[in-house]
């Protein structure tokens, strides 16, 4: 397999679609852009795919809580498609929205609730990927990239047994931005295929997006993540 | 109806709103009031399944859910009946998909107000601050909901007014009653015309007219008839600007002041679509909604120029924040309340449809309390081709998007209005509810929409008589209303073709085929807005009989001739004074301190950081932005234009701002020539080509039939023309906003200061060299560029010291077109580290803000000219200070062929020194500006 598909999932409201098939496209991958309506209809769509990414974006205006009207659709169309394809170990990771709707549909622990500040904030924040079960932060050690989002307060009951077993996958490393429980950016499944985070790391996949460009800084790439998650499906 | 079920929804932790809240209260002076608890109300009619529904809206990780009725002192709010609930249609959608349909929801939010707090202050919080009057109803203790009638029906009937034998009091008379902000001439040219068709118009023709012939529509300020008072007629306000833009001839203009935006061709196979609204009197009485609607429609302006949003702009302008609650007249909302909601409401609206907000500015004045300022400005991209050439006959004429409700009646006479106290009682139902995610849709269906409408207009001010009635100009068109896709039944035909619904586009759409083995484009049409779960309603055809004619079913309500109602309103003629500004050039005011005097200056609200609005805004989404509107080490100095550009690109877009109303106060003229010089500055200093800029003006201005007032626009629009010929950059677009007044219950009249807002879009041929103002390398020097005058009038130095009068207003450089050409050239060099343009608080805030961005020390040993105040804190225009290797100043000064000023040296030290002043240790100027130590 050369360049494996990345089914890109998008619903009504996900506005980071494009950015994430930028990512994925410099990473190896064949992004497609697919719309729920569209796998609500042909659910086999999926199985075209050797990854699924759930873009970010506000999907259905946050109604009733970022992410709850994408996972229900999710659920109750094509859950069992998509449980299949987590339990064949095909790589799922969802960002922002994404990371949202995943905690919604169980596949991923913990919620997600509004940033501590009480509103939306864009800003950029160093990532810290400790060792974990994680398939996407493998070789992973740090990533520079924006988060945009009101709802991204990690909340789980017991972070400390989270951590014990290998999932949490990233954390923010200078200072915590919207009050996560033990500075969580980013958890994955128990099986380490599924990731969901907060930030962005598509939006720092050429070096030309770090802030610190202009004074020629350069950053860890958001692009090694997508990398490792198609190093992954090749390799499966 | 059955019972209600009602559910409270709170947060397992304290609510992020409370604190706001409680902040908010203490403001309005309300301090008996120690916490405001929030939480969400959900009703459901007509029974429900409690258990399943609980595990549906109540996430048991951040959240409780209770059936009981709370007993505890509060207030509760929910949307007036018609004003769009998109969480209770969320609601009805996921009880559905769950196979737990409910007959109807309404939502709401309740607020527990702790405390010693007697009813008068619960009254006081629930209409200052929890409650909107405009879309909210309240109540104390708990709130019965109201429910979507499903069941109303309309009244179809058309009222005819009869014109004939009014004279002019009576006309008056009827254009008050029934608000239609027309001229007495205009009254008299509608009366005639119906005259001569011998019947009386219908209420549906009257205020389309009305809608149509508006200053909002019509800009009739803007093509009046102008007489100076010593008797001089003047060409057109807008005549002028469009002359400019021919004199310039620019090879990059595609197109300029026709249909919703202006297009431009920087690099061959694209073009560029630029436009920037305002929405100052809707923003007045509902921040949040007038905010969001504002940045909607100016997206909608792009899409209906044929081009893909790429990125918003948004200018704000506040009364200071800090104003005594008491010295707020009747009326009006506190400026705290309209800065959060506006800043809200920009920063949804932007989010949430997924486009990145860029480049801005926030100004804050006591001329803005009764009426702040909301400029929203997109910039949009598409394929070099020719644009669409219909509507065609034969075409059917498409609405697309939103459906139709009574949101935003009237909004076009309603901001060519004077506002008062009963405004926002009486402006109600013209207040827009915005939906960023249909329009998100919208730009989607549209990217792959191409060459299946041969015309496309958004749906504004006027709404659809105003979209189809411009559509149909010179060919005609047959409309039946009844096929209007509504939110809710019961709307009466004028209500359908004059409401603002937000999120809507009419299209030309072919729906007939030459090749019979293709489907037809209205066909394609369909399948593509399937697909995206867009509504698409074909409500008639474009027909060549020139004439509009509406039915509602088998009732006509309007039946008009295009060129009447485009071409029949009389040319207004109006008077204009011209002002007298003081061009004597003063000594220099004394300054007492210096110090405390920069200190005083980046504390000023327009000059302090702004970081925590901009970072409110997604400006990082499409990856495109390069230098975003915050840069520096820390990321929170403000960048004087910003850069985007496609990830796969080299070249980009520059994108700049000018404006400075305290100039306009003095010398509209001079100001004008300042704020567009300042916009072009702006984009230059972040490496765009002087020789592809394109300009925007977007005049807010007070009651132009006051002849002064009048006198100012003249003057300011003249400003406008030089400077744009000067610097050979055309105008493309552009708006005004005229009435921004507030008649106080006292009688008198409050205008806001002349407020132009330039907006400057360039081509920057390299992103990957972009230069910012932060300095960047200990040892380098920083020069100025450009000589200082003494100029204070109109100065943010005469705001925190007395400056003695007349002070005249920086005047226009001759030598600034040729010198920016220059600097692109040596910026392109890539031999200058950092760049910053000179502006409010003059030389002194400039070297400070670049400090403070780069996190260094400067060390200043030499100023420009025998006068250090002038040199420290005049704003003389055309004006730059460049960081650079100490052997490269005189490398610079060769490439522009002109003298700089070596001002001084970058070090590592955290320090701040003047010549003849202590340092100032590098934290101070932090702590002043706002920024992180």
């Amino acid at each position: 397999m050369s360049r494996p598909t990345a089914v890109v999932l998008a619903a009504a409201g996900t506005n980071r679609d494009h950015d994430v098939a930028f990512a994925l496209d410099l990473a190896g991958a064949e992004a497609r852009i697919t719309l729920l309506s569209e796998l609500v209809q042909r659910p086999a769509l999926l199985d075209a795919g050797q990854m699924v990414v759930i873009a970010g974006g506000f999907s259905y205006a946050d109604a009733l809580g970022a992410g709850r009207m994408f996972a229900l659709q999710l659920e109750h169309r094509v859950g069992d498609v998509l449980r299949e394809f987590v339990a064949a170990k095909k790589p799922v990771i969802g960002i922002c929205n994404g990371f949202q709707v995943l905690t919604r549909t169980g596949l991923l622990p913990g919620a997600l609730g509004h940033n501590a500040s009480g509103h939306f904030q864009c800003e950029w924040v160093t990532l810290k990927a400790p060792s974990s079960r994680c398939i996407w932060t493998t070789d992973v050690a740090t990533i520079d990239c924006p988060i945009a989002h009101g709802e991204g307060r990690y909340t789980h009951p017991d972070p400390v047994s989270l951590a014990a077993s290998g999932q949490v996958a990233l954390r923010y490393g200078h200072g915590n931005p919207n009050g996560s429980v033990d500075d969580i950016a980013g958890v994955c499944d128990a099986s380490g295929v599924v990731l969901g985070l907060m930030p962005h790391p598509e939006n720092h996949v050429i070096a030309r997006q770090y802030p610190g460009f202009t004074h020629g800084a350069s950053g860890a790439l958001g692009l090694t993540l997508f990398e490792q998650g198609v190093r992954y499906a090749k390799e499966r | 109806m059955l019972g209600v079920d009602r559910l409270t929804i709170r947060s397992t932790t304290t609510d992020p709103r409370a604190a706001t809240l409680l902040a908010d209260a203490h403001a309005l002076g309300l301090t008996a009031i120690i916490a405001i608890d929030v939480a969400d109300l959900v009703f459901v009619a007509g029974g429900s399944d409690r258990m399943q529904l609980h595990a549906l809206l109540v996430d048991p990780l951040l959240q409780i859910g209770e059936w009981a009725v709370p007993s505890s002192k509060a207030i509760e709010t929910t949307l007036m009946p018609g004003v769009t609930d998109a969480s209770a249609q969320a609601v009805k959608l996921a009880a559905e998909t769950i196979n737990a349909p409910v007959a109807a929801v309404a939502t709401g939010t309740r607020f527990e107000v702790h405390g010693d707090v007697d009813d008068e202050t619960m009254s006081m919080l629930a209409t200052r601050l929890l409650a909107n009057p405009v879309i909210e109803r309240w109540a104390a203790g708990t709130i019965e909901p109201t429910f979507v009638d499903a069941e109303a029906k309309a009244e179809i009937g058309v009222e005819l007014v009869e014109l004939d034998g009014l004279d002019d009091d009576a006309l008056a008379a009827l254009n008050r009653e029934r608000g239609l902000s027309l001229d007495p001439a205009e009254l008299r040219a509608i009366a005639a015309h119906f005259r001569k068709e011998g019947r009386a118009p219908t209420d549906v023709e009257l205020e389309t007219l009305a809608q149509t012939w508006s200053e909002h529509c019509a800009h009739k300020t803007f093509r009046a008839r102008i007489t100076l008072a010593d008797g001089q007629a003047i060409t057109p306000l807008l005549q002028q600007l469009r002359e400019a833009t021919t004199a310039i001839d620019a090879p990059f203009l595609r197109s300029a002041y026709v249909g919703n935006a202006g297009i431009v061709s920087f690099s061959a196979g694209t073009t560029i679509a630029v436009k920037a609204e305002t929405h100052n009197h809707p923003s007045a009485i509902e921040p949040f909604g007038g905010a969001n609607t504002g940045v909607g429609g100016v997206i909608r302006d792009v899409m209906g120029a044929a081009h893909r949003p790429i990125a918003v702009t948004d200018i704000l302008c506040f009364g200071p924040t800090d104003l005594d609650p008491a010295l707020v007249p009747a009326g009006v909302l506190h400026p705290r309340l309209v800065e959060s909601g506006v800043i809200a409401g920009v920063a949804d609206y932007g989010n949430k449809i997924g486009l990145p907000t860029v480049a801005g500015a926030v100004l804050y004045d006591t001329g803005y309390i009764a009426n702040p300022l909301v400029y929203c400005g997109c910039v949009g991209i598409a394929d070099d081709a020719p644009l669409p050439t219909g509507p065609h006959v034969g075409d059917l004429v498409v609405v697309l998007g939103g459906r139709t409700g009574r949101d935003g009646l009237r909004g076009a006479t309603f901001s060519s209005a004077t506002m008062d106290a009963t405004t926002g009682g009486v402006a109600g139902a013209s207040v827009q509810i915005g939906d960023p995610i249909v329009e998100k849709l919208l730009i989607d269906v549209l990217r792959d929409a191409t060459g299946l409408y041969t015309a496309i207009t958004d749906c504004g001010a006027g709404g659809l008589s105003s979209a189809i009635g411009e559509m149909a100009d010179g060919i005609g068109a047959e409309i039946d209303l009844a096929g209007a896709p509504l939110k809710y039944p019961g709307l009466r035909p004028w209500e359908i073709w004059l409401s603002e619904a937000q999120e809507r586009m009419v299209l030309a759409v072919p729906n007939s085929v030459d090749d019979s083995s293709k489907d037809s484009a209205w066909l394609q049409l369909q399948r593509l807005c399937d697909l995206h779960g867009v509504e698409a309603t074909a409500l008639g055809t474009f027909t060549g009989d020139n004439m509009l004619h509406v039915r509602h079913g088998h009732t006509s309500v309007l039946h008009l001739d295009t060129h009447f109602l485009h071409d029949g309103r009389p040319q207004r003629s109006m008077d204009a004074v011209l002002p007298q500004p003081d061009h004597e050039i003063a000594a220099a005011p004394a300054c007492p301190d210096v110090t405390s005097t920069l200190l005083a200056l980046l504390r000023h609200p327009n000059i302090a950081s702004k970081a925590s609005v901009i970072r409110r805004y997604d400006h990082e989404i499409l990856g495109g932005t390069v230098v975003r509107p915050l840069i520096g080490r820390r990321r929170d100095g403000h960048a004087d234009g910003v850069v985007i550009a496609d990830p796969a690109d080299t070249s980009g877009l520059a994108i700049g701002i000018g404006v400075n109303p305290w100039f306009g106060e003095l010398d509209p003229h001079r100001m004008a020539h300042a704020v567009v010089d300042e916009a072009i500055r702006n984009v230059v200093a972040v490496g765009a080509d002087p020789d592809k800029i394109a300009l925007l003006d977007n005049f807010s201005w007070g009651d132009p039939r006051r002849p002064s007032t009048l006198g100012e626009l003249v003057e300011a629009v003249r400003g406008c023309c030089e400077a744009s010929v000067a610097h050979h950059a055309p105008f493309v677009s552009g708006k005004d906003s005229l009435n921004n007044e507030y008649l106080g219950t006292d009688g008198a009249r409050h205008s806001v200061p002349p407020t132009l807002v330039i907006t400057a879009i360039a081509h920057v041929p390299d992103v990957n060299a972009a230069v910012t103002p932060d300095l960047k390398r200990a040892g380098n020097v920083v020069v100025q560029i450009g000589p200082t005058t003494c100029e204070f009038g109109g100065s943010h130095f005469g705001k925190v010291n007395e400056v003695p009068s007349p002070a005249t207003v920086p005047a226009p450089h001759t030598a600034a077109p040729t010198r920016y050409r220059r600097l692109h050239q040596a910026l392109r060099s890539g031999r200058i580290a950092a760049c910053h343009d000179l502006s409010e608080g003059g030389l002194a805030v400039a070297l400070a803000e670049m400090a403070i961005a780069g996190r260094l020390g400067l060390s200043i040993d030499t100023l420009p000219g025998p006068d250090p105040v002038s040199a420290l804190f005049s704003e003389s225009s055309s004006r730059f200070v460049c960081e650079l290797a100490a052997d490269d100043a005189a490398w610079l000064s060769e490439q522009l062929d002109e003298p700089v000023t070596v001002l001084g040296t970058v070090t590592d030290a955290a320090t701040f020194t003047l010549p003849g002043h202590s340092p100032i240790p590098l934290h101070q100027l932090l702590a002043a500006f706002g920024a992180e130590q």
